[in-house]
């Protein structure tokens, strides 16, 4: 009897090239990272991906896996595989390095752009912060604070593909959690750079961030709270 | 420059939305209008036989032509900046006229039919 195969189209090239076709013995709770660790391993030694951890903690993984984009390490193929088929693209929304890794700079340029960073406030205590884990603040924050930075939701965001300043769904998160930081020191700051022309303001609403993200975060939640802190920003005339 | 861009993106915003709300209630009227008006066939005369002199149609008609006049133009601008590389003042002017516009035709349309 014949091992049972899996049929694999792997984009290869940049932003130009071709799908190619492989054949991969299939596993018991094979991954579809397993299948192209695979095929680099055993057919062709010149295929470009990306990956660290393996267990879903890194972000290092995400391809688009039959049409959707996944954090590949952690989709087994028993899940995704039609017809013994499974077609693996490079991340939408992002300059194809080749084959399967492309370039992440703006994505994490747009983190920086939104005001990513914690800006302690300027009497910040020298003793640990004490944050009440029950408070509104800090449970909006928890919400948001478990991305891994995977760009699977800046992959999946039409916004993003049609206006390609848009800041994106990781990056407003990002920002989201800092706003509900108590003891962040530039709100203001922040609020002013995620309600430009290409901010918060700029999302449709229509959630795939939240579909497709793999920690199961609200993206769209975050942005939507970003719109109301930014609308009462500019009602108290502090934006 | 930027906190200014961020302020005037987010008052856009905050009007489409509550241009949105205003629009819900005046559609919803403006339907239910119509599908009352059209049970007994339809004519000009029954049409304006309500409207004319009707300060309450008046109001109505002002207060939809006010919120379209808002609401539309900051979309179209929107998808003006999604679809095309259109930025900047002369995107902003050209949306201004198109709630000019439409002020100004809703306007004709109101003296029409309360007039």
């Amino acid at each position: 009897m014949s091992e049972a195969t899996l049929k694999v189209r792997i984009w290869r090239g940049a932003e130009v090239g071709r799908f190619e076709a492989y054949e991969v013995p299939r596993r018991t709770s094979q991954t579809v990272l397993d299948v192209v660790t695979w095929i680099q391993r055993r057919i062709d030694p010149t295929l470009s991906y990306r990956f660290a951890c393996r267990v879903g903690m890194c972000g290092s993984c995400a391809m688009t896996v039959n049409g959707v984009p996944r954090w590949t390490c952690r989709t087994h193929v028993t899940k995704v595989a039609r017809d013994d088929t499974v077609t693996i693209a490079p991340l939408r929304n992002l300059p194809v390095i080749k084959d399967l890794a492309v370039d992440m700079t703006a994505f994490f340029d747009k983190w920086a752009r939104a005001g990513g960073r914690f800006v302690p406030k300027a009497d910040a205590p020298n003793d640990f912060a004490v944050v009440a884990p029950d408070s509104q603040e800090r449970r909006a924050a928890d919400a948001g604070i478990e991305c891994i930075g995977c760009a699977v939701c800046y992959s999946g965001c039409d916004v993003v593909s049609w206006n390609g300043d848009y800041l994106g769904p990781a990056a407003l998160n990002r920002a989201w959690t800092l706003v509900n930081d108590v003891r962040d020191g530039a709100r203001t700051q922040r609020l002013a750079a995620v309600a430009g022309d290409a901010g918060c303001h700029a999302c449709h609403s229509q959630q795939s961030c939240r579909e497709y993200c793999p920690k199961h975060l609200d993206p769209t939640g975050s942005i939507a709270g970003l719109k109301r802190a930014t609308v009462r920003a500019a009602m108290k005339g502090d934006l | 420059m930027a906190q200014r861009t961020a302020r005037a993106e987010t008052l856009l915003w905050l009007a489409q939305r509550a241009s949105a709300a205003v629009l819900a209630v005046c559609v919803a009227v403006h339907l239910a209008t119509i599908i009352y008006a059209v049970q007994g066939g339809l004519t000009a005369e029954e049409i304006l036989g309500r409207t004319r002199g009707s300060a309450w149609w008046l109001a109505f008609y002002s207060i939809f032509v006010v919120a379209v006049a808002v609401h539309a133009p900051i979309g179209l601008r929107t998808i003006v900046r999604e679809m095309t590389p259109w930025r900047g003042a002369s995107l902003d002017g050209a949306t201004a006229i198109a709630a000019i516009a439409l002020i100004a035709f809703g306007w004709r349309a109101i003296g029409g039919l309360v007039g």
